[in-house]
């Protein structure tokens, strides 16, 4: 029946999904049979004492046993299915000691995670196969929930207060995380790549953010574009010159502009401002617009980095232009004696 | 009819008097001021079926921008982000307060309860005819927020969102406030009438079952509606003067907003349906030509149902992080609540068992219903289930479940009735065959809408999205190819009745032979219903052909 | 008769469960908010006047015992008596909302107010390293004004319920025979004392 299971259910990918999906099965069979019989009664009887000009119906007023049967058999069977659920849901309810703890905080309208060792990362997560992981969350804002379907995971993160969740994903590949509680404008923006790697790559990650970048290496503004969409900057910056309500000015044809900022001075947009206001955001406010933008601080590597500025200079600048744009991508040098993830800016 | 109840004075089988309810005064200012249970039930019909075509056009709206990811139609994008988050929360708001809550009780209790006890008029007329007006003012309030800016919340309201999100929450918060209200009178008003109003002879166990569900749905108006009323009032009172409850950021709890609100909007489900089985009650036994099976459980399960739905709400909150202890018990008593509904079905089912039926409009809705609540109740089983529960709330799955409850069984239900009493009322009967072709079409339709949103759900689509990969769109496009089926059968559905107007009166006191009492006056009714006032001498649903002595 | 007199007052009981509710509501939002400042919650309602809340109960007390003594006038026939202590219900129910006036203009002067205005006292304990108040100490006042505020709002509707009710009894309107909107109002304004009495205590004196 596995075509029906995937038909239905998305991916295996954590210890929990067989469990949820077996219940899930075993109620659609359950409930399945259960319509089958209501509507073959229904349309039968409708069917085969369909109306007779004169005949007359037996006056059944009740039947107690029959009454008393089809009553305690139902609860008989809620009962049988609460216990069944409530032993998948306990299993799931209490993470292990073992796990690794990665912390979240979500934002309107990003997710931002932190691994034990400070490394941050903004809409992307990497975790180890066959390891339990155990996320505390937490909001900045208003009500958000972490989804990832093929897990069978979902719990609201509360503002003002930690919620958990765990899982020991099974599977390696990536996975969609998606924000379940609607949070306003970008709720349906709000996704995430949950990648399942093994140890090498795993390590790979924390130390460069990946191995994906290498292959822009040449390409900065292309990547750029990538980090564009996945970082959430799409949800309040436009590439087309158009506003997007309650966001941020568009990006088009800005690079070398002197913008006017709410303060009556003006600045120029070159790789220092942009760097500027990914990390600051509410130093400089341009005119017209709210100091609304959450801080990138920690999110992004410095290739991510430079390649959002090499986008933005994609996007149309002016002829006098000021200090270049990144056309290669690099890696900032390791100071000495580092240890763990490094390629982030910013502090820990 | 060889079978009919009697009564003292000559009910039956009468020429068509002159004078009704309906002409007896002319004039708008008569309508305005009329205390007439009938005139006010027609009053509520017409305001919240207009509502009902507000909320529509909206959905119609909603599916139409899912048609693909990008909201694309005829080459433009249909709306933006905030549009959409604004449409569906409308959408909800007039479904839920304006139109599905008051509307069996209010449309169509009003004009039927008194006349199947065989009274005069509700308790309190004046009482009632308040609560009406209550109504026109919630709603004027709901319309002038739509205009004045509209709100994004979602029809749940939740904070902090609710509390720091732009947009005339505070009106419409108290714009609901106010038809709450409303719905306590009409509460307040059916549980009087039915303690106190009812024909000589009829003990509580000769009432019809329309009389039961009623009555329940009464009591939990009464109970319940005040809890939503303080919850309003807390949620304005955090948005204008910041007191600290809801909103962390002034030491409030956004969880326990939660739980006030869920502790009405459970039983508020419950204000839904009992209605709606309420009248498939009185539909199966009219069009079986038998006796009801299993009376009495039938009317114990409607008060278990009252009872039982105060005690379930946290069901809603599973994941929204409430104690583990309390998730528990929750799941547990919510597989209770689901036992009165099943008992329901069966009973229906064993009243069609050998019965003489036949399939009239209203009967078509009522099996519609049997297998439309059928698919919603036990879709809920997966939900109260606590290990698939996590996987599928927050997604399509529920927005499939509710719909099938709420407009599988409850609209549904409405349109039923609508149907059934419809010459009562009015006096005309309406075509059939194009009455029937409406069922038919809003059958398919809605399964074509909302079976899909079960397997988008438990493919992972959460709810209120605006934006959505690619993978879902087949199923969001057959959805909304659903949904044109549903408006179309609609329409026909509703200019079938309404052209029935047009003819003169043409409808007999009892045209599906039914055995309440309200068959008993003329169609449509004169003003005080009974020529004399009727005396039970046989329980209801009774078809034997010689009558039994009561 | 007997049949409308015993419907009207299923019906007013019916409308004084929905009360209970609405208050209910709030007493459990007050609950909760205890249980999460118990230390600020103490402190902040050493603010309140005692006496006057207690004056403001025994007004209340004295002002249910003359509705009850209208009641009786009422269904003794004595219109005079009646017409009296309905006045004199009014006028306790007056003094209620006077004191409840002095009572909020204190709070106003001393910034005892929700979070958004609250300013600090001097017996205030819990801060925060910064040496701001916790929110507890608004969200108390918060409270305070709600409920006290809904239920001075209830004993407004009443002055004018029993103002109506004067001015019928006056005209002559009510005998032992038909006295139902006394009877009704009276039940309604039981309710509304007896939710002080659970007030009073809940915020005044509970330590």
């Amino acid at each position: 029946m596995e075509w029906l299971r995937s038909l239905m259910l998305p991916p295996q990918g954590s210890q929990f999904a067989g469990e949820v999906d077996n219940v899930y099965m075993g109620l659609f069979w359950l409930c399945g049979i259960l319509f089958v019989g209501i509507a073959a009664a229904a349309i039968g009887f409708a069917w085969r004492y369909r109306y007779k000009p004169g005949r007359v119906t037996p006056h059944q007023t009740h039947n107690t046993t029959l009454e008393i049967v089809w009553t305690v058999i139902p609860l008989l069977l809620c009962v049988a299915i609460f216990f069944w659920g409530l032993n998948g849901w306990m299993k799931y309810a209490v993470a292990p000691g073992e796990a690794m703890e990665i912390q979240i905080t979500a934002k309107k309208w990003l997710w931002q995670f932190e691994y034990p060792d400070g490394t941050r990362t903004a809409n992307e997560i990497h975790v180890l196969v066959n390891k339990p992981v155990r996320f505390v969350m937490t909001s900045e804002d208003v009500l958000h929930d972490f989804f990832v379907p093929d897990m069978r995971v979902k719990h609201d993160i509360v503002p003002g207060r930690y919620t958990e969740v765990w899982f020991t994903p099974t599977v390696l590949g990536t996975h969609h995380v998606t924000c379940a509680e609607y949070c306003g404008k970008g709720h349906s923006d709000m996704q995430a790549k949950l990648v399942v790697d093994n140890e090498a790559d795993f390590q790979k990650f924390m130390e460069t953010g990946g191995t994906e970048w290498e292959d822009y290496k040449m390409k900065p503004a292309e990547w750029g574009r990538i980090q564009y969409e996945r970082k959430g900057c799409s949800t309040c910056h436009s590439i087309d010159g158009s506003r997007i309500a309650s966001g941020g000015p568009s990006w088009k044809g800005i690079w070398g502009k002197m913008e006017k900022l709410n303060d009556g001075k003006e600045v120029l947009v070159d790789a220092d401002y942009v760097r500027e206001s990914m990390m600051q955001p509410q130093a400089k406010i341009v005119a017209g617009f709210d100091p609304i933008m959450p801080t990138f601080q920690g999110l992004l590597r410095e290739h991510e980095i430079q390649g959002l500025i090499a986008f933005i200079k994609s996007l149309g600048n002016n002829p006098n232009g000021g200090p270049p744009a990144p056309t290669v991508l690099s890696l900032p040098p390791k100071p000495a004696g580092a240890s763990g993830a490094s390629g982030t800016t910013g502090t820990k | 009819m060889a079978n009919t109840l009697t009564s003292r004075g000559k009910i039956a089988d009468h020429p068509r008097p002159e004078v009704n309810y309906l002409n007896a005064s002319k004039g708008i200012w008569s309508w305005m001021t009329t205390v007439d249970h009938k005139r006010i039930g027609v009053m509520y019909l017409v305001g919240v079926l207009t509502a009902f075509l507000m909320g529509g056009i909206f959905a119609l709206f909603v599916r139409l921008s899912l048609l693909n990811p990008k909201h694309m139609l005829f080459g433009k994008v249909l709306m933006s982000a905030e549009t959409y988050n604004r449409v569906f929360t409308l959408h909800g708001v007039i479904m839920v307060f304006l139109f599905i809550i008051p509307s069996i009780p209010a449309a169509l209790g009003n004009f039927v309860l008194p006349l199947m006890l065989g009274a005069k008029d509700v308790a309190f007329p004046r009482l009632n005819l308040a609560s009406f007006y209550l109504w026109v003012i919630g709603a004027v309030m709901a319309i002038c927020g739509m205009i004045f800016g509209a709100i994004d919340t979602g029809w749940t309201f939740y904070t902090p969102y609710s509390t720091t999100t732009s947009g005339t929450v505070t009106l419409m918060v108290m714009a609901v406030f106010i038809l709450g209200f409303s719905s306590i009178f009409t509460g307040i008003n059916f549980v009087a009438t039915v303690h106190k109003l009812r024909a000589p002879g009829m003990g509580w166990f000769d009432m019809p079952l329309f009389v039961w569900g009623i009555y329940s749905t009464a009591i939990i108006q009464v109970l319940a509606t005040p809890v939503l009323g303080i919850t309003l009032c807390l949620l304005a009172l955090e948005r204008v003067f910041s007191i600290g409850i809801f909103d962390p950021k002034l030491g409030g709890d956004p969880v326990l907003f939660q739980h006030f609100f869920w502790f009405y909007s459970h039983p508020a489900v419950y204000i839904m349906i009992l209605p709606g089985m309420a009248i498939i009650s009185e539909l199966i036994p009219t069009f079986s030509r038998k006796t009801m099976f299993g009376y009495r459980a039938v009317a114990y399960s409607s008060v278990s149902l009252a009872l039982l739905s105060f005690i379930v709400w946290g069901h809603h909150m599973f994941v929204a992080g409430q104690s583990q202890l309390a998730t528990v018990i929750f799941s547990a008593l919510t597989f209770l609540v689901a036992i009165p509904s099943g008992v329901k079905m069966f009973n229906w089912l064993g009243t069609m068992y050998k019965g003489n039926i036949s399939l009239e409009t209203p009967m078509l809705y009522a099996i519609s219903f049997l297998l439309l609540f059928g698919i919603g109740g036990l879709t809920g089983i997966f939900l109260g289930t606590l290990s698939t529960d996590v996987h599928l709330t927050d997604t399509y799955f529920v927005v499939a479940h509710f719909h099938y409850v709420m407009m599988g069984g409850t609209v549904i239900a409405f349109i039923g009735g609508l149907h059934y009493w419809w010459p009562k009322m009015t006096g005309r009967m309406y075509t059939e065959k194009w009455a029937a072709l409406g069922c038919v079409l809003v059958f398919i339709g809605f399964n074509m809408t909302f079976l899909t949103q079960f397997f988008l759900g438990s493919k992972g689509m959460p709810r209120r999205y605006y934006n959505y990969l690619d993978q879902y769109q087949p199923l969001h496009a057959f959805s909304t190819y659903g949904s044109w089926v549903i408006g179309l059968g609609m329409m026909i559905t509703a200019i079938n009745l309404l052209a029935s107007l047009r003819k003169p009166y043409d409808a007999p006191d009892n045209p599906w032979g039914g055995t309440t009492l309200e068959w008993k006056t003329s169609s449509p009714p004169i003003e005080h219903n009974f020529e004399d006032q009727p005396v039970l001498e046989r329980a209801p649903y009774d078809y034997r052909p010689e009558p039994v002595a009561h | 008769m007997e049949q409308q007199f015993d419907t009207s007052k299923i019906g007013m009981w019916l409308f004084l469960v929905t009360e209970v509710l609405l208050f209910g509501g709030l007493f459990v939002g007050f609950g909760m908010m205890q249980a999460r400042y118990p230390q600020e919650f103490l402190e902040a309602h050493e603010h309140l006047q005692r006496p006057l809340g207690a004056l403001n109960t025994v007004v209340l007390l004295i002002s249910s015992f003359t509705m009850v003594m209208g009641v009786l006038s009422a269904q003794r026939n004595d219109k005079k008596k009646l017409v009296m202590y309905l006045i004199l219900t009014i006028i306790c129910a007056c003094i209620f909302l006077c004191v409840k006036y002095f009572e909020y203009s204190h709070k106003f002067e001393e910034h005892l107010l929700p979070p958004r205005w609250y300013q600090a006292q001097p017996g205030d304990t819990v801060r925060d390293a910064a040496g701001n108040v916790s929110h507890g100490y608004g969200t108390f006042f918060a409270f305070y004004f709600m409920m006290t505020g809904l239920h001075g709002f209830h004993i407004l509707v009443g002055i004018f319920l029993l103002a109506w009710i004067a001015i019928r009894a006056h005209r002559g309107e009510f005998s032992s025979k038909y006295y139902t909107p006394v009877d009704l109002v009276g039940l309604y304004w039981h309710l509304v004392d007896l939710i002080w009495i659970y007030l009073f205590p809940l915020f005044y004196l509970i330590k």
